[in-house]
């Protein structure tokens, strides 16, 4: 009895070896910095923080594939390093054996990486799964760039400049052209004035037509 | 040496002593007064400093040797910048010209040094630095800055690897701004952003010259408006020296202004904002070769540790060569596999930033740093702003004038359509340097076209006020504007050092440009745009001489 206790042990533990291998390709290999993250509060990885990535790997399973009730013996851990690096599969609640494809695996990465990492106190920096890119925030960009509505403000203002400064001098001139019209006028009258005031002489308009001499 | 060449008709040219005090009584009434030193100095300084000072002094000194170039440069600005500075204003003052038809009164065939000098080409393309100015004027009303933090690529899976591989700053004024292009051959087309803002500096200034050049000064400074300097900044190229010349306008200032106060005031003043910039901007490069080399560092500490599966610590910046040495003995694959940059302070501090972009890489990373950036940032960008503006000032009146003597336009067109064409010729012209290859374009300009003629002109000058005008009559001229004859120090720097050292310099500046022995090969058409750049100004100047010659002579014999 205690040998056949003993057997089947030998075998799962034997399976899931051979389930889940460095370089597998239904597995990715994580890579966790703790120390560059923390610094002086990094926490030391052990057998609890090896079992909290399990939890949450199954959690990310769970919430991709709702109608499948992973637990935490689905996710399969091997190959650790001393770099807290290490390779995992996840298999099937169905069936021990079948691995789940490598593409719901990334996808349900993908889906809960912000809560992976925050139940770490990592970053996607830091939480590397190797092969699977993290999705950056998207940038808030407004739908005008910002600088475009400053050069349109400030060449507003110079072209209302440029227009005010034509049309004053352009304003100026005719007013001095006025001016110089109304000078030369004046001057023109002054110049005959002899003629415009006083009475109008009929003996010297007789001189000028009849020439006697 | 009282060698005088013979230069007759010279007093119906110029006005006599007694002529200007008669003169000077009758102005005294409506010359603007200071309210007192402090106003004066401060005016000064408001004068002395440009972008000369905040932009190109600092490039060109990066560019020949760093931190060292300034003693050559503190040399010759005491022995070439403060006499030639010291000259100019004496003559201004006592011909009451300004420095563009000043040498047409000392002699006819002198005209040339006052018309055919290097302002259109630097007016050129000075206007395209203010419209990178106010590209990052405009970008910096927004937080965080766009030059803070590197963009996400088009996929959002990472960073641009540009900008990562070099940094946000660099990235911002290299591809944001110039989106330059690898050679000077590809020219990469017009970049609209900047387009737009080189119309934009274009109009700005046009509105302030509308109505002409003696407007300019009211928006400079009202009570300054008789003290309008403008300065070229211009440095040699190593291993030789470098020198740094102001050029002034000096007209209707009092006959009894001391000008050598003035001279030497403001040369020393340019001269201290040159070195506390530079020293700036060297800190500044120093803190940013030190970041860059502790991420080097750090990279390929990652790669080392990720390949080889250690823990995080393990190796660190003291053990770095002896982990490498080690694991390259191991393992030397994976280790080749890695291409692991070699990561040297030197190089950083040597290869960081050049060319005409370092005032704007350098000055952007420290406004990143403080708080508030956008404050800083708009602050910083309008003063710059007002500096370049400034100066383009003195650029542009160096075409109108000229124009305006060659009588290019009719005297009945208005003043408005001689300046707004003047514009729109320079801005279309200055599209050059809005192409992708703009940036080298512009280097090329600033270094030929600002550099050359200028030390001929400096020559022609120097050389013209000795020996054409007569140092006799110039030790007079000063003894009764200021009071007293111009010491040793002028007399010795004015007749022997000044002429000497241009010539030497010249000499080196055109050995350098034509070396068949230099290893950089430029095609044929570059050198064709240097021969316009450099030498027409300076063929100009004996060209206009020897042409004004055969006219007097051709006089002469007709009247005989």
């Amino acid at each position: 009895m205690f040998e056949k206790i003993l057997f089947l042990l030998f075998l799962s533990s034997a399976l899931a070896q051979e389930l889940c291998e460095p370089g597998t390709s239904d597995g990715y290999k994580v890579r966790f910095s703790i120390r560059t993250a923390l610094g002086s509060d990094a926490y030391a990885w052990n057998e609890d923080e090896k079992f909290l990535f399990r939890a949450t790997l199954a959690y990310a399973m769970r919430k991709q594939k709702s109608e499948l009730q992973f637990e935490v013996s689905n996710v399969i851990v091997c190959g650790e390093t001393q770099r807290v690096s290490f390779w995992f599969v996840v298999t099937s609640p169905l069936n021990a054996t079948r691995l789940i494809s490598k593409v719901d695996v990334e996808s349900a990465v993908r889906k809960s990486r912000p809560r992976i990492n925050s139940a770490f106190l990592l970053t996607d920096k830091t939480l590397e799964f190797v092969g699977i890119s993290p999705t950056l925030a998207a940038p808030v960009e407004p739908a005008t760039p910002p600088w475009l509505i400053v050069f349109g403000v400030v060449m507003g203002l110079v072209a209302a400049g440029i227009v005010a400064l034509l049309a004053s001098s352009l304003v100026q001139r005719k007013r001095r052209k006025k001016e110089a019209h109304e000078r030369h006028t004046q001057r023109h009258r002054e110049e005959n004035g002899s003629a415009n005031e006083g009475v109008y002489n009929m003996s010297f308009s007789d001189n000028e037509r009849v020439t006697q001499m | 040496m009282k060698l005088q060449l013979p230069n007759p008709g010279l007093e119906d040219r110029i006005l006599s002593h007694q002529q200007l005090e008669k003169l000077e009584k009758e102005e005294a009434r409506d010359r603007p007064r200071w309210d007192n030193k402090a106003q004066y100095m401060l005016t000064c300084v408001g004068f002395c400093v440009g972008l000369g000072n905040v932009w190109r002094f600092p490039y060109l000194c990066q560019s020949h040797g760093g931190g060292a170039f300034m003693i050559p440069f503190l040399i010759l600005l005491v022995h070439e910048g403060i006499p030639l500075l010291q000259l100019e204003f004496a003559i201004g003052q006592r011909l009451r010209r300004g420095s563009l038809r000043v040498w047409a009164a000392v002699h006819p065939c002198l005209t040339g040094i006052g018309e055919t000098n290097s302002k259109p080409m630097i007016s050129l393309y000075y206007n395209t630095i203010i419209a990178w100015i106010l590209w990052y004027f405009f970008n910096s009303f927004q937080q965080p800055l766009l030059w803070s933090q590197c963009p996400n690529n088009a996929n959002r899976t990472e960073l641009i690897v540009e900008c990562e591989e070099s940094s946000p700053v660099d990235y911002f004024w290299y591809r944001g701004t110039l989106n330059i292009s690898p050679t000077i051959e590809e020219d990469g087309g017009l970049q609209w952003w900047i387009l737009l803002c080189h119309l934009c500096a274009w109009s700005v200034l046009y509105v302030c010259i509308i109505r002409g050049i003696e407007t300019a000064g009211k928006v400079l400074y009202n009570t300054a408006r008789h003290l309008q300097p403008e300065r070229s900044t211009w440095m040699q190229l190593k291993p030789s020296v470098l020198c740094c010349f102001l050029k002034a306008v000096y007209r209707n200032v009092s006959s009894s202004n001391n000008c050598e106060q003035d001279a030497v005031i403001i040369s020393i003043v340019n001269g201290i904002t040159s070195v506390y910039v530079a020293t700036v901007i060297y800190t500044i490069i120093g803190f940013r070769a030190t970041k860059r080399f502790d991420n080097c560092l750090s990279r390929n500490i990652l790669g080392l540790i990720n390949a080889f599966d250690l823990a995080e610590g393990s190796i660190t910046e003291s053990n770095y060569s002896q982990a490498v040495k080690h694991l390259n003995e191991t393992k030397p694959a994976v280790i080749e596999q890695l291409n692991l940059t070699t990561c040297d302070l030197n190089t950083f501090l040597s290869e960081g930033v050049e060319g005409t972009g370092l005032a704007f890489i350098v000055f952007t990373e420290a406004i990143t740093k403080m708080p508030f950036s956008p404050l800083w940032a708009v602050l910083f960008f309008i003063m710059l702003f007002c500096l370049g503006l400034s100066s383009m000032f003195g650029n542009i009146e160096g075409v109108l004038v000229p124009l305006q003597d060659l009588n290019v336009f009719p005297r009945t067109c208005p003043k408005e359509a001689v300046t707004g064409v003047t514009c729109i010729m320079c801005c279309l012209v200055g599209l050059i340097f809005i192409q992708g290859s703009g940036n080298y374009w512009l280097s090329l300009f600033d270094t030929y076209g600002g550099s050359i003629p200028l030390l001929i002109v400096a020559f022609c000058e120097t050389v013209s006020v000795v020996y054409i005008y007569g140092i006799d009559r110039f030790n007079g001229d000063i003894q009764f504007m200021i009071g007293h004859k111009p010491n040793l120090f002028w007399q010795v720097t004015w007749r022997v050092i000044s002429p000497l050292i241009t010539t030497k310099v010249s000499e080196k500046l055109l050995y350098k440009t034509w070396d068949p022995t230099s290893e950089k090969e430029y095609p044929w058409w570059i050198y064709v745009i240097i021969f316009i750049l450099a030498g027409i100004p300076s063929i100009g100047i004996p060209f206009i001489a020897l042409w004004k010659f055969m006219k007097s002579k051709k006089s002469s014999k007709s009247l005989s």
